[in-house]
């Protein structure tokens, strides 16, 4: 159990490092050493959500930080973090965090701590 | 009042490969390593700085019962147990390189923040630690 634990994590963190990329199933079950077939299921049993969700909630937290921090425009954000169009950005975004983007960067505020309580926390909830 | 923390501690799954890679790959300094009978007291700090020590305990009976132990090392081993320690360094990228170089693993590479440089790892076990070239 602490084994496939720490390697599903291993391939969690995989996962934050490269937010922007497609998911790649094979790749992460070979970090994981399960099988492709195994991954989804293994990491779901692990993590409690699917690696679909769990990037989706990275992306937008990654989206929430450059609304913050940053003054570049929500499609310029939008596919900085990995998503394929602007529709499907807006739709998950507003999904997990309940408002838009825009509405979103209006009402929030810097936050200067480090980061990997912030992106820790500020990762919306599923 | 208070006027410091001197202590603070991490669960570690095996005290031996904490040592290996705290002291071996990270470069810590061991402060304390005793056999108490009931618990090995294994404590490291960053050289030259006694004032501040980080207990590596690994979770078991007496202190704990083998079932509460194994729910440790679970949350430990997915990596819930949040940002563990937070270190600073002189120069981020260098000891990066170091570090890489001795087979560490990390989670994030050196990145400008408001704050400075800083970077994240993971040790064996799953724990979280950071360090930071702080903003001059």
């Amino acid at each position: 159990m602490e084994e496939t634990n720490r390697r599903m994590l291993r391939a969690r963190d995989a996962m934050d490092r490269a937010y922007a990329q497609p998911l790649d199933v094979p790749a992460l079950a070979r970090i994981a050493h399960v099988s492709e077939s195994h991954f989804t299921r293994t990491f779901r049993a692990t993590f409690g959500e699917t690696p679909h969700r769990y990037l989706q909630r990275r992306r937008v937290e990654r989206a929430m930080f450059l609304l913050r921090e940053t003054g570049r425009s929500v499609t310029d954000i939008c596919f900085e973090v990995g998503f394929g169009s602007t529709g499907t950005f807006s739709r998950t975004f507003r999904d997990i965090v309940g408002r838009s983007p825009r509405e979103y960067r209006k009402e929030a505020e810097a936050a200067n701590v480090p980061t990997c309580f912030t992106m820790a926390w500020t990762r919306p909830h599923a | 009042m208070f006027n410091a923390i001197t202590h603070s501690q991490i669960y570690v799954l095996d005290q031996d490969e904490a040592l290996d890679f705290y002291v071996g790959k990270l470069g810590l300094e061991v402060n304390s390593d005793i056999d108490m009978g009931f618990m090995r007291w294994l404590t490291v700090q960053v050289p030259g700085h006694p004032e501040r020590q980080v207990l590596l305990e690994k979770p078991g009976p007496p202190s704990m019962s083998e079932e509460t132990a194994r729910q440790v090392r679970e949350l430990v081993t997915k990596g819930a147990t949040g940002g563990t320690l937070i270190l600073s360094t002189d120069d981020c990228r260098k000891t990066y390189e170091t570090l890489l170089g001795r087979g560490v693993e990390f989670t994030e590479e050196p990145t400008e923040r408001p704050y400075g440089i800083d970077c994240g790892l993971r040790d064996p076990f799953g724990n979280h630690l950071r360090f930071t070239q702080p903003k001059a």
